[in-house]
């Protein structure tokens, strides 16, 4: 298995570069796997990748899209609550460019 | 989006040049100890390498298909080269290689099985094009049988009837028992059997999001629509793709059934046993995987009670039930024997709308002109109805019930002789994108040219494989990922329940389209 350093430490990641341990997560392993993507985790990135991880943690799976839809749009206001907004933080799709800064694991299946 | 070269489309299909070995890197990630462990498959210390006794073991269990599988005895001996599906493959078409044709990708199999199981291959090898197994040989087969999608358009213009997707199946199966099972599908699998779906979405997070669609649709439209799960004595078990829970525009068609549902004033649920449709012991041509996924189905509806099952939009999973639920799960005999076992929710829409039962409002899609892609799997394995060609005339029928602007794609590459998404068979994963994108090059080439001789604003579907492919390869394409849409999605738009809200219509679609 792979690894990435940041700030000198080591964390394994898979062939797709998600964190293989959750629990070692830091939020400089987030910036850092952003950086590799040339993205700039800005507040907006954040209020996302938080709420992931309070789902992962009560529920042991990422949100679904209307979940996490529907969260933002509580939180950040309504005009936000809306898969385009979350499409132009993460242009890789929130569920698994998301998930990857967050150290969850990669959803599967026919998504 | 990632740096890929992405094949020019046309008014008029052209076959490519030949390009060889333009796919030869193509390979998507090998299962690791974790996932093949899971799968009571073998496995070696370092990812990738092969058994010990591999060429042994490869050849006997090859031994042990072509006996157990008549076909595939036929398959291997009958191909007479005559060209016929050279240019029918869609990643052939997109790729331009070679070893994309599908009598060459048979031929991986073919030209090992001539060796070893032939008189004149263990005498003469040259003079028959046979070969010796070597690892080279498996590193070719692993490579180019993940590049095949099941999708069975070759085996519609061979005058035998060759397959390919049998022998993409029986190679794969035998590659995974030799320590090569794909990661992808050996990941999710397991998923199934311990969790109850691909997602690995436990109950709690599914009770959660169900609740969450109930409220959604309550707001939208101030009825009541119910999502129940496990509740026991309804009349009717849903068993659906866990990604119509998850993604988009999946749970929007989720939501059609739901409504049609109530509108029909019948008891159903889904199960958190059996949610999920999918089933990739297919893919991955396992049989005993592919019974034990089918087997949660019997239980949750035994479980539960139900008389009656009824298949979400999902394409392999309606070839699974179609053809095989009943030698894999039944007998059935304890389910109402006056209704199709099992039943597709097409064929429960379109009976509702043949009765009139539903109060429909078409011009609820106005905003959009409609095009159907018939899902490889219901569309060469099923039937939607109990006519020959029912699979086809149904959902198109159900979709022009609902919407007033519809127009097919080119008739060459619809009905039987649709092509495939990009994204079936196993392969719809991150690491085979470029596959993927190259391989839709076909279907989207059809589509654009709807769009722009028809001004088709939107393509719907019936598999969740289809929908979240063309939602990551239509921007590739120019195109925008909410074009594709989900059959029920429409139907969800069009149908009014009782006590719905003059002004409650769903009016999103209409702005995101604007």
């Amino acid at each position: 298995m792979s690894s990435i350093e940041v700030n000198g430490k080591q964390f394994e990641v898979d062939e797709e570069g998600y964190l293989a341990n959750l629990n070692e997560w830091e939020p400089a392993v987030g910036e850092a796997m952003a950086a590799a993507e040339d993205q700039t985790l800005t507040d907006e990135h954040w209020d996302i990748i938080n709420f992931l991880r309070e789902y992962y943690e009560e529920y042991q799976i990422a949100p679904a899209v209307r979940v996490l839809t529907k969260a933002v749009g509580k939180r950040l206001g309504k005009e936000k609550g809306n898969s385009k907004y979350l499409y132009e933080l993460f242009p890789y799709g929130p569920g698994k460019q998301a998930c990857k800064y967050a150290g969850l694991p990669k959803p599967t299946g026919c998504v | 989006m990632a740096d890929y070269e992405i094949p020019e489309t046309h008014e008029f299909p052209i076959i490519p040049s030949i390009m060889e070995g333009a796919m030869a890197h193509s390979t998507p990630f090998v299962a690791g100890e974790e996932f093949q462990s899971d799968m009571g498959f073998p496995f070696t210390e370092e990812t990738g390498q092969l058994i010990d006794g591999w060429k042994e073991k490869f050849l006997e269990l090859m031994k042990e298909k072509l006996s157990k599988y008549r076909s595939l005895q036929v398959f291997m001996d009958i191909c007479v080269k005559c060209g016929a599906c050279t240019d029918k493959c869609h990643y052939f078409i997109g790729t331009s290689d070679p070893k994309n044709m599908p009598v060459a990708r048979q031929d991986l199999l073919r030209k090992v099985y001539r060796r070893y199981f032939t008189f004149a291959g263990k005498y003469f090898p040259k003079l028959v094009g046979a070969i010796d197994l070597t690892e080279d040989v498996i590193k070719d087969m692993y490579s180019y049988y993940h590049q095949c999608s099941e999708c069975r358009r070759c085996a519609v213009f061979c005058p035998f009837g060759i397959d390919t997707a049998e022998v993409t199946m029986a190679a794969r199966d035998m590659l995974a028992m030799i320590g090569m099972g794909q990661k992808y599908s050996n990941q999710i699998i397991p998923k199934v059997h311990k969790i109850g779906n691909n997602l690995g979405l436990p109950e709690p997070a599914l009770v959660d999001t169900l609740e969450g669609l109930e409220e959604e649709v309550e707001e939208d439209i101030e009825v009541k629509v119910r999502f129940p799960l496990d509740e026991k004595g309804a009349e009717i078990l849903l068993v659906t793709p866990s990604a119509d829970f998850f993604a988009e525009p999946h749970i929007d068609g989720l939501i059609g059934y739901a409504k049609v549902f109530h509108a029909a004033g019948v008891t159903w649920t889904m199960s958190s046993k059996a949610s999920e449709a999918a089933n990739f012991g297919l893919f991955i041509g396992n049989y005993e995987h592919m019974r034990e996924i089918s087997l949660r189905i019997r239980d949750a509806a035994k479980d539960l009670g139900v008389r009656r099952i009824i298949f979400g939009e999902c394409g392999h999973a309606w070839r699974v039930a179609y053809n095989h639920l009943n030698t894999l799960a039944g007998p059935w005999d304890f389910l109402d024997q006056n209704y199709p076992i099992p039943q597709h929710i097409l064929e429960f829409t379109k009976d509702c709308l043949d009765r009139d039962i539903l109060n429909i409002d078409k011009s609820e899609n106005d905003h959009m002109t409609l095009t159907f892609h018939d899902s490889c799997n219901i569309a060469r394995a099923s039937r939607i109805g109990d006519t020959p060609g029912s699979q086809f005339t149904t959902p198109r029928q159900v979709i022009q019930a609902v919407c007033n602007n519809y127009h097919d794609m080119a008739a060459d590459t619809i009905h039987d002789a649709t092509f495939c998404c990009g994204g079936g068979g196993g392969l719809l994963t991150d690491d085979l994108m470029e596959l993927r994108i190259k391989g839709a090059q076909p279907r989207m080439e059809s589509l654009k040219n709807v769009v722009a001789d028809h001004g088709v604003t939107h393509m719907a579907a019936i598999c969740a494989i289809c929908k979240s492919q063309f939602t990551k390869v239509l921007p590739y394409y120019g195109m925008t990922m909410d074009q594709i849409v989900s059959v029920h999605q429409l139907v969800s738009n069009a149908i009014i329940l009782e006590g719905q809200g003059e002004e409650a219509g769903d009016s999103d679609d209409a702005d995101e389209a604007a």
